[in-house]
């Protein structure tokens, strides 16, 4: 409730419209790009790969105006108790939407492996759909073949994905080490964990190619074999976009935090980018459980 | 002819409002849910009158309330306005008498759902299978099954002729079924999804592609029964409708036993087909007609396609280039497509007259010429 | 509306000015206004739309609209509907008002705010844009399901794809503003249970948003994949279901048909205290109610899939689930009567409109209560009953909602009163519309006439040429409201600060119009002149 005299409330702003046109475009530029490479459509003389990263460059560009002046704000000591709390519930709601994303597809992995995979074999009240249309078809998962007859092998659980998990666990507790270090003002050690944490989101990543180059390359597991493959890949191409996403902000708050900004009492920024990072790692820690493990 | 229509029917609007107070017979008929021909049809038309007279109660109730309300306490009649508000007796009442009346719906729903879900032992089971813009029966017991399309001419639907009594409810060949025998459906499709309903029985069950849904029924009284497809499904949704014929038990076995000698005589009717050296002229008049009955929906009569959606044959590429691609065009269509594999569903003549047709007409100037039993080489 | 001195950098061109003005804005009202404007238009496009299909049925027979164009008009309609109409037009309401109800001088994330609305332009430019795209339009009804979206869509499936994805970030980061401004920027005294109900149904609302739109976001994702990128979510050959698209859109699509409404409910709940002089009668009981219908929402989104072929288990459940819905409902109807009870009414064009809410709304509910018998869903189910039932709580229910807002509030924002007399115009004219367009379909459904259809057998030609005619009369008189809207704001009888005798609330403690910055300094709460608890 209101403590503070006064809310501070900008007066306009070029970036929102920047952004919201730098979506358009990039989402123009996706549709032609997409058309353009699948020849779904023949798209000759079409831009819509240049436009895409036109798009994706004014999307940074944006981000970097924006949060600069959000950054400037703050730095001037303009953001009342009360605005930092907005921006704080801001950012918790925001990771509540973003686990719903998720949620849609661990849904679908789950409804494969409960619902669609068992019943394509014959399950529950579908033995007609098994003695009929898919009778050489059996009940595995992961689906090693597909009803239409499409082969792939499993990934393996312990071999990157488990070295992965012990990366990304660690990454979450040094993010921890380094919020302590910047409550306690400690500016050494502050970077020192922050860099730390970059460095072993990067390992993850660099360690998530190479499983994706067995995938495709020895295992002929791919986004087009079968809702394994789909799931698969979907979840841990967006859970590594994230991923991506984190290091990238983890590492402009490295950067800032050796400019010297946040203090002790003041680092929000800083605090919601170990918010985010924290909820890659649990996600990771599902998809461990569900798309590796069992 | 259409405007006499069309005056007719804006007559009857303006009557509408003046016979709605009515119990006029034919607006009464237009207005309520089917009693149908099975007992659960018949089971359903109650709980819909049954869930409909509860709320034409309630709401009697509360719009009454409400009307007085507005009659009586408007400002001019009550200058000034009671104070009270929060009662949590009043609160209670109102949220447990709803719930008991829905109790009391739940029950009816409840039962005839549990009957309507239980498949088993039933007498006979005929595969549906749904396709843009046709229905596949296949009676599994009978090794029978065949295609069911609809039979409304283009002419009617675009106006230019007097629409007939069943428009768009009409199909080349019906579904033929028994009475009082226990009917189990099997539903699904071969692209998109589809959905099998019949009002008369209270049957409407999704065809999914990949996976088969069942439903049954048992239908008391012979007749013509019709139906409509009930899932958007592309262009043509409107256009497939369902027609069932159902017989006296021993009229049914009589047909299956007709229909069995009807697959014998036509298979010997296509020997003699592939034997025989068609002549241009004979395959283009038949050719003509299976194009206007099955391709035209989508590639015009002319030939002249729609757009980049559907492709123009007038000109087109595989009509005017190799035989061969064309043949396997026709026969096993293009993957992913709406354009759906023919062969199944055409006899070699029909194919062979079809792509001759195709190779010679709208422009086309091939001068090539299919025999029958090329295709059947094809096969 | 007052222009203060931020905006008119002098020596700048008008044209410039007024650009800066409306793209940059970060103030609420000004927000709010684009995006009543935005939800206008699209509403006239939208409907000329649904002319196009009315005209199309008019009579049986291919008129003019051929199945495919017949079927992006049903698709755009829809879609613009709901995502380009209804949506915004709630979430401008909320720009207006939040701020004001809760005495707190913006929105809580200024420029957060203008993203959220500056996306919207784009996304539906993209959407319309489809229509003159090679192979049409998307076709597929707004539900788009697979495989009709899939493997058989139009190319400009794409186009849909992203904008969706564009139209739910925009909702997401909308939602997110109005929760943080909703929590945290109440005037001291204000607390949860004392905050007007519009607050209160737009916060659960939001809460809505923030759930189930990054599962629509996830839904077209996987269309997108299976169409390029050879997955198979959607294909039993994969392993995959058409089902589970159907489970992923309705498990957003339920929840979406309560983002529809309850902020009607809370607009409703507004309105009618103030034209019947009397406190609402239970105000704890409606907050209650509308938190257990947003609860129950989440595991009824299978009644739109009964004919499914779902396990009779999950049948039962789900129906049980969705009548239970009607209590909660049940209780906000019966409040909004209790409160009129021995009021001291009068009819204004707002509460005219608000009476027409409930009962048509009502009407509606009842028809979704007869849907959720399964039984008798399987005769129901894709008929005109179901369109029936849609529009009577879609139009009647969010777009009255919507208007009786505008008519309540108009003069608050103005600065002057709109014309009583043709307000009622519009109003009767309206609800004649309403019933002869929509009711009749309930006939056309339970004779059997499927939803989606281009051309109809001749058992069903009378009906819908009542439809179409009512339909004619609707659009008509939207043409009259936007008059009327101009109108007021060009000028008009000047309002006074409260505007209406009965209003309560610290919206009507600023003068009209209201001032464009406001309570930069927070008022008092409760507001001296009344004594504003609610308990
Ligand atoms: C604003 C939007 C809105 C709202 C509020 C509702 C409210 C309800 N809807 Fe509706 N619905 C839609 C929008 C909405 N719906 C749309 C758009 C579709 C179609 C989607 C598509 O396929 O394209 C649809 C479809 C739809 C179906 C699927 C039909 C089918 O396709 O076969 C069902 C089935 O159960 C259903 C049920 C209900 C129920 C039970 C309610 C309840 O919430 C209603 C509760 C209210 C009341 C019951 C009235 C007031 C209560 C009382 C006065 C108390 C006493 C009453 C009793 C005890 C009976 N709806
Ligand atoms: C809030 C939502 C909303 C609203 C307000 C409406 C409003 C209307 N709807 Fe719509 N409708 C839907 C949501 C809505 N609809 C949805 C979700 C579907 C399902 C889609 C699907 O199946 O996928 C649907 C489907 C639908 C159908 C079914 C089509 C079919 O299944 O085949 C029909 C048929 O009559 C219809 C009619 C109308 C009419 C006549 C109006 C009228 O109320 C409109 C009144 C008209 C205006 C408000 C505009 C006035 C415009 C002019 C006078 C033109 C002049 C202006 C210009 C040229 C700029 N709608
Ligand atoms: C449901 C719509 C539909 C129907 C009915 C249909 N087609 Fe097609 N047809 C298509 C589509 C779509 C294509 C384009 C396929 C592609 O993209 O490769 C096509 C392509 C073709 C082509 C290749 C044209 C070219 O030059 O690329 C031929 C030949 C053809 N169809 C013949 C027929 C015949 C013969 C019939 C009837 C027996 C028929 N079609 C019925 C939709 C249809
Ligand atoms: Cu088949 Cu609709
Ligand atoms: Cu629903």
């Amino acid at each position: 409730m209101i403590e503070a005299p006064r809310y501070y409330v900008p007066h306009s702003s070029p970036w929102p419209i920047i952004g919201s046109t730098a979506l358009a475009i990039t989402a123009f530029g996706a549709v032609s790009f997409i058309h353009q490479s699948t020849e779904k459509v023949a798209a000759e003389g079409s831009f819509g790969e240049p436009i895409f990263f036109i798009g994706l460059a004014m999307i940074a560009f944006m981000m970097f105006g924006w949060f600069g002046i959000v950054i400037r704000e703050s730095v001037k000591g303009m953001n009342s108790v009360m605005m930092d709390r907005s921006y704080r519930m801001g950012m918790a709601w925001f990771i509540v939407s973003e686990i719903m994303f998720f949620a849609a597809f661990f849904g679908a992995l789950f409804y494969a492996r409960i619902m669609s995979v068992p019943w394509l074999a014959g399950a529950g009240n579908n033995l007609e759909t098994h003695v009929l249309l898919w009778p050489e078809f059996a009940d595995t998962w992961p689906l090693f073949m597909t009803p239409g007859g499409g082969i792939t092998e499993a990934m393996e659980a312990w071999g990157l994905p488990f070295i992965n998990t012990v990366i990304l666990v660690t990454s979450s507790v040094t993010v921890t080490f380094a919020h302590w270090a910047l409550k306690k003002n400690h500016r050494v050690l502050l970077p020192i964990w922050l860099a730390i944490t970059v460095a072993l989101g990067t390992t993850f990543l660099t360690l998530q190619v190479i499983e994706y180059q067995e995938a495709y390359g020895e295992l002929g597991l791919t986004m087009g074999s079968g809702i394994y493959g789909s799931t698969f890949f979907m979840l841990t191409g967006f859970h590594g976009f994230h991923v991506a996403m984190g290091t990238i902000i983890l590492f402009v708050m490295l950067l800032r935090s050796l400019r010297g900004h946040f203090s002790a009492e003041n680092h929000f920024a800083f605090e919601a980018a170990s918010w985010y990072w924290h909820f890659v790692d649990v996600v990771w820690l599902f998809l461990f459980t569900f798309v590796y493990w069992f | 002819m259409i405007s006499i229509t069309t005056r007719f029917r804006l007559h009857r609007c303006l009557t509408f409002f003046a016979l709605l107070g009515s119990s006029n017979m034919a607006f009464a008929a237009e207005m309520d849910m089917r009693a149908g021909v099975t007992d659960i049809s018949q089971r359903i038309l109650q709980l819909h009158h049954y869930s409909l007279a509860i709320c034409v109660v309630i709401g009697l109730l509360v719009f009454g309330t409400m009307f007085y309300s507005i009659y009586a306490h408007r400002r001019s009649k009550h200058p000034k306005p009671a104070t009270f508000h929060e009662s949590f007796r009043v609160e209670v009442i109102w949220t447990t008498v709803p719930v008991l009346i829905l109790i009391g719906l739940a029950i009816p729903a409840t039962s005839a759902l549990i009957d309507i879900e239980d498949n088993s032992d039933a007498d006979l089971t005929v595969l549906i299978t749904g396709s843009q813009w046709k229905w596949h029966y296949q009676y599994l017991e009978a090794d029978l099954g065949y295609y069911s399309n609809m039979a409304t001419p283009e002419e009617q639907i675009n106006n230019f002729e007097t629409k007939g009594r069943n428009y768009l409810l009409e199909v080349d060949r019906a579904l033929v079924l028994p009475t009082d025998k226990k009917v189990r459906f099997l539903t699904t499709a071969d692209d998109v999804i589809h959905s099998w309903w019949v009002p008369d029985f209270a049957v409407k069950q999704d065809a999914i592609p990949g996976y088969i849904n069942e439903a049954w029924t048992r239908i008391n009284t012979p007749g013509l029964y019709r139906g409509q497809c009930a899932e958007l499904c592309g262009k043509d949704h409107a256009y497939m409708p369902i027609e069932v014929e159902v017989l006296a038990e021993e009229e049914f076995d009589q047909w299956i036993v007709d229909q069995r000698l009807a697959i014998e005589l036509a298979s010997g009717q296509a020997v003699a087909d592939r034997a025989k050296t068609w002549t241009m002229a004979e395959l283009i008049d038949i050719g003509q007609q299976v194009f206007l009955d099955h391709c035209a929906t989508c590639h015009e009569a002319d030939g002249s396609g729609q757009g980049s959606t559907y492709p123009a044959l007038a000109g087109g590429e595989i009509p005017n280039g190799p035989m061969a691609a064309h043949i396997n065009q026709v026969m096993n269509g293009a993957v992913d497509t709406e354009m759906q594999a023919w062969a199944p569903q055409l006899s070699d003549l029909e194919l062979a007259s079809v792509i001759t047709y195709e190779r010679n007409a709208f422009g086309n100037t091939t001068a090539d010429i299919v025999q029958p039993i090329t295709i059947f080489e094809a096969r | 509306m007052a222009v203060t001195a931020d905006h008119n950098i002098p020596n700048r061109s008008p044209l410039m000015a007024f650009l800066s003005r409306w793209l940059l804005t970060t103030n609420h009202k000004e927000i709010g206004t684009l995006y009543m404007w935005l939800s206008f238009v699209l509403f006239f496009i939208g409907g000329a739309m649904a002319m196009v299909i009315r005209m199309e049925l008019f009579q049986p027979g291919i008129q003019f609209a051929e199945p495919l164009l017949y079927n992006q008009m049903v698709t755009l309609h829809g879609l613009i509907m709901v995502f380009g109409v209804v949506m915004p037009g709630f979430v401008g309401l909320a720009n207006w008002q939040l701020p004001m109800m809760i005495g707190a001088p913006d929105m809580a994330l200024p420029r957060l705010n203008n993203f959220s609305f500056w996306i919207l332009p784009f996304a539906f430019t993209l959407l319309i844009s489809t229509l003159f795209m090679e192979g049409g339009a998307p076709n597929f009804g707004w539900t788009f399901y697979a495989p009709l979206s899939t493997t058989y869509g139009p190319p400009s499936t794409d186009v849909f794809i992203f904008g969706v994805h564009l139209m739910g970030i925009s909702s997401v980061l909308g939602a997110i503003n109005i929760i943080v401004t909703i929590f945290n920027l109440r005037v001291k005294g204000m607390t949860l249970m004392k905050m007007p109900l519009f607050v209160w149904t737009w916060l659960i609302t939001a809460f809505l948003l923030v759930m189930v739109m990054p599962v629509l976001a996830g839904a077209v994702t996987m269309v997108l994949t299976d169409r390029h990128f050879g997955t198979s979510f959607f294909a039993a050959a994969g392993g995959g279901d058409p089902l589970l698209f159907q489970h992923v859109f309705w498990f957003f699509g339920h929840p979406e048909v309560y983002i529809l409404i309850l902020p009607g409910f809370g607009i409703a709940s507004q309105i009618i205290p103030t034209f019947a002089r009397k406190k609402l009668f239970g105000y704890h009981s409606m907050v209650y109610a509308t938190a257990s219908i947003a609860i129950l929402s989440f595991v009824v989104w299978g009644h739109h899939m009964f004919t499914t072929g779902m396990p009779l288990t999950a049948e039962l459940f789900v129906m049980y689930a969705t009548m239970l819905i009607a209590v909660p409902t049940g209780v906000k109807v019966f409040n909004w009567v209790a409160t009129m009870w021995r009021g001291s009414i009068t009819f204004e064009t707002p509460m005219l409109f608000a009476l027409g809410f409930v009962i048509l709304f009502t009407i509606g509910g009842f028809s979704g209560l007869m849907l959720a018998l399964v039984p008798a869903d399987f005769q129901y189910h894709d008929t005109f009953f179901v369109v029936a039932h849609f529009h009577y709580v879609l139009y009647p229910g969010a777009i009255f909602g919507i208007m009786s807002a505008v008519y309540y509030w108009l003069p608050k924002w103005t600065g002057n009163m709109y014309d009583e007399r043709l307000g009622k115009i519009h109003f009767w004219t309206a609800i004649i519309g309403v019933n002869m367009t929509f009711f009749p379909m309930h006939f056309l459904g339970l004779a059997g006439m499927p939803r989606r259809i281009v051309d109809y057998s001749l058992q069903f030609a009378d009906f819908n040429m009542v439809a179409s005619f009512g339909a004619g009369m609707l659009g008509l008189t939207q043409v009259l409201f936007l008059y009327i809207v101009i109108k007021t704001i060009r000028g008009g009888k000047k309002a006074t600060g409260r505007v209406w005798e009965g209003a309560e609330g610290l919206e009507w403690t600023l003068a009209s119009p209201a001032p464009l910055h406001t309570f930069e300094t927070p008022p008092k709460f409760p507001t001296p002149e009344e004594d504003y608890p609610r308990d």
